[in-house]
């Protein structure tokens, strides 16, 4: 470029970002701009990032690299039962988590608009996410206790001369019980999207149809659902992001069990592997949730380049 | 709404021959109150029960639920005075101060810095080098567990809390990046033209112009970033490493893991961890949604 300079002018316009019609920064101006992160970001991410992978292929003694082993960590964790039960739970929680999140975070917000307390039932509903996990935990911890004087949920099935039921010490039902508490935390964060994605429709459409005759149950399915379908789309991929990276829930709730019952990749990785000095195997965790998440990133950056155009 | 039901009452519609549109038309707003009314019942019991709890004497808790409050009336700020004395809560509660203020307002200045460069400064590469940035968002922190305890222990950065700032930062730049410098494009070209030909220099820019007009964006960024690493776990298991220096979501598990029956002090320990972002929440509602719906990507 130094041996051919062009008229700055000619230089074709960068999608998105604004170009001022002065000459190109000075470097000690980007440098103050743009050193801090750049060497921040350089260090402590995409170091640490080159460092996992090549840890996840070795036997990682003492968290150094020690000796080069393939793909024998990841073969190991296959291998490993307390591994694949994780992942069975995450796409449990995949499932489960992620459709009763959506479908709740739907109906509450359709039905919320027809009322004039809207905005107070979204804030009491959107609550829980301004809460830590942790905290959460302890909550529903609190719900779940085997006492029927102190849990809410065996007082309200000794009520009905039901139970009392171990929720958290069940292995066959301490999962689900999990998952409910992250649908819990979750739905008041879907309301609020998906709620003003339902404001985005033009009321001339709905009135439109409602004109050539369509019902409201016609109109929920044909023009409301389509609609609103990107935000959907957009909020499925943001609740599984949350699911590969969930951790705190299991290991404050049920720390893992009984058994290995709600253990998650995410717990996995810290109890099973690093807890232990096992790095090579918690770097392979690592690599797998990263793999998993790339994806998403396509899928995030796309979005963003097309967000981008506009 | 209502107005519709009238209507449709008043002149029927084709569609009125229909079942269910005859449904629909039947359904008045009773239903809706009630359905309404469940689910705030849902959301709010749980908390409000374990609110009530942590002020009740602990003879009461063992003897009676908290929904049966009304028959012992006895109220006691001793959970309270428990657990941030004995229990150690009131120790965390400065650590979990300590540990997030650098950690908020460290990645705002780093990400202001270089969102404006990614928007407004011009270089070869911006635009691939930002794609790299947006790239690195979706890095999960697991990938850094392992080198950056190997990186900052020998220098004993994870006995104080250096390497916990380190990295909460270090992962908060591609998201901060990327939401700022989103916004930071959206600002008047010609302002911040007008600006650099009248002679401000970038930075003068940058500070008289850029950032006090970008207020609402940096604000629900910082609420957002904060709350994050206030509720954040998993960082400080890895990479605060004295007891000492525990955050109250870390004081909070062991309590629970230690006295999973001692509902008084539970109660009252998790609502000291719940008592900063309720305070946010309810006094910057508008930037704390705002921060929190921007921040869904990270």
């Amino acid at each position: 470029m130094t041996a051919n300079p062009q008229p700055i002018q000619a230089t074709p316009a960068p999608r998105g970002g604004g170009k001022l019609a002065v000459e190109r920064d000075k470097p000690a101006t980007l440098l103050l701009f743009l050193g801090p992160a750049v060497v921040l970001l350089l260090v402590f991410l995409v170091y640490p990032v080159i460092y996992t992978l090549r840890m996840s292929v070795d036997r990682g003694l003492g968290g150094n690299f020690s000796r080069f082993v393939g793909l024998d960590n990841y073969a190991s964790l296959l291998r490993t039962p307390s591994f694949v039960h994780s992942i069975e739970n995450n796409v449990l929680w995949i499932i489960f988590y992620v459709t009763f999140v959506i479908i709740l975070g739907l109906i509450i917000a359709v039905i919320a608009m027809r009322v004039s307390y809207e905005a107070i039932i979204k804030a009491i509903v959107f609550l829980p996410m301004a809460i830590a996990a942790t905290a959460l935990g302890v909550i529903w911890a609190f719900v779940y206790a085997y006492d029927s004087n102190i849990g809410l949920l065996n007082a309200l099935l000794a009520a009905i001369n039901v139970g009392p039921i171990a929720w958290l010490g069940d292995s066959s039902i301490a999962n689900s019980a999990l998952i409910a508490v992250g649908v819990w935390g979750s739905t008041g964060f879907a309301t609020v999207i998906l709620s003003a994605a339902l404001k985005g429709i033009p009321t001339e459409i709905i009135e439109a149809a409602r004109t050539d005759g369509a019902n409201e149950f016609q109109i929920f399915w044909r023009i409301i659902l389509p609609m609103v379908s990107l935000p959907i789309s957009v909020l499925a991929v943001t609740l599984i992001v949350n699911v590969i990276k969930l951790f705190d829930i299991p290991y404050v709730m049920t720390n893992g069990g009984p058994g290995d019952s709600t253990r998650v990749i995410a717990f996995e990785l810290y109890k099973q592997d690093l807890s232990a000095g096992q790095y090579g195997k918690a770097a392979a965790v690592a690599v797998v949730m990263l793999v998993i998440l790339i994806p998403v990133m396509i899928f995030n950056i796309r979005r963003f380049r097309s967000e981008a155009v506009v | 709404m209502s107005t519709d039901i009238v209507a449709a009452q008043a002149a029927p519609r084709t569609s009125d021959r229909t079942l269910s549109a005859r449904i629909v038309r039947g359904l008045n707003k009773t239903p809706i109150h009630i359905a309404l009314g469940v689910v705030a019942l849902i959301w709010l019991a749980p908390t409000i029960g374990l609110l009530i709890t942590s002020f009740r004497p602990r003879e009461d808790i063992a003897s009676s639920g908290w929904w049966e409050v009304l028959s012992t009336l006895r109220f006691t700020f001793d959970n309270y005075a428990d657990v941030i004395g004995a229990q150690g809560m009131g120790r965390s509660f400065l650590n979990s101060i300590i540990i997030s203020v650098p950690s908020t307002l460290l990645p705002l200045i780093v990400c202001s810095l270089a969102a404006y460069a990614f928007s407004w400064l011009r270089f070869r590469f911006r635009d691939t080098l930002f794609l790299i940035v947006v790239a690195l968002m979706m890095v999960p922190v697991q990938m850094g567990f392992i080198p950056l305890v190997q990186m900052f222990a020998p220098f004993g950065l994870t006995r104080g809390f250096v390497a916990i700032w380190l990295a909460h930062t270090a992962f908060a730049l591609p998201f901060g990046i990327f939401l700022l410098r989103n916004f930071f494009i959206t600002l008047p070209r010609d302002l911040i033209e007008a600006a650099r030909i009248d002679g401000a220099s970038v930075f003068g820019t940058f500070r008289m112009i850029v950032v006090p007009l970008s207020v609402p964006a940096i604000a629900a960024y910082g609420i957002f970033q904060f709350l994050w690493v206030w509720n954040d776990l998993l960082m400080s298991l890895i990479f605060v490493q004295t007891n000492a220096n525990y955050p109250m979501t870390i004081q909070v598990t062991t309590l629970l893991g230690t006295y999973g029956t001692e509902w008084n002090l539970l109660a009252a320990a998790a609502f000291l961890l719940m008592a900063v972002p309720l305070a946010v929440f309810f006094s910057l509602q508008r930037y704390f949604v705002q921060g929190l719906l921007a921040g869904s990507v990270k």
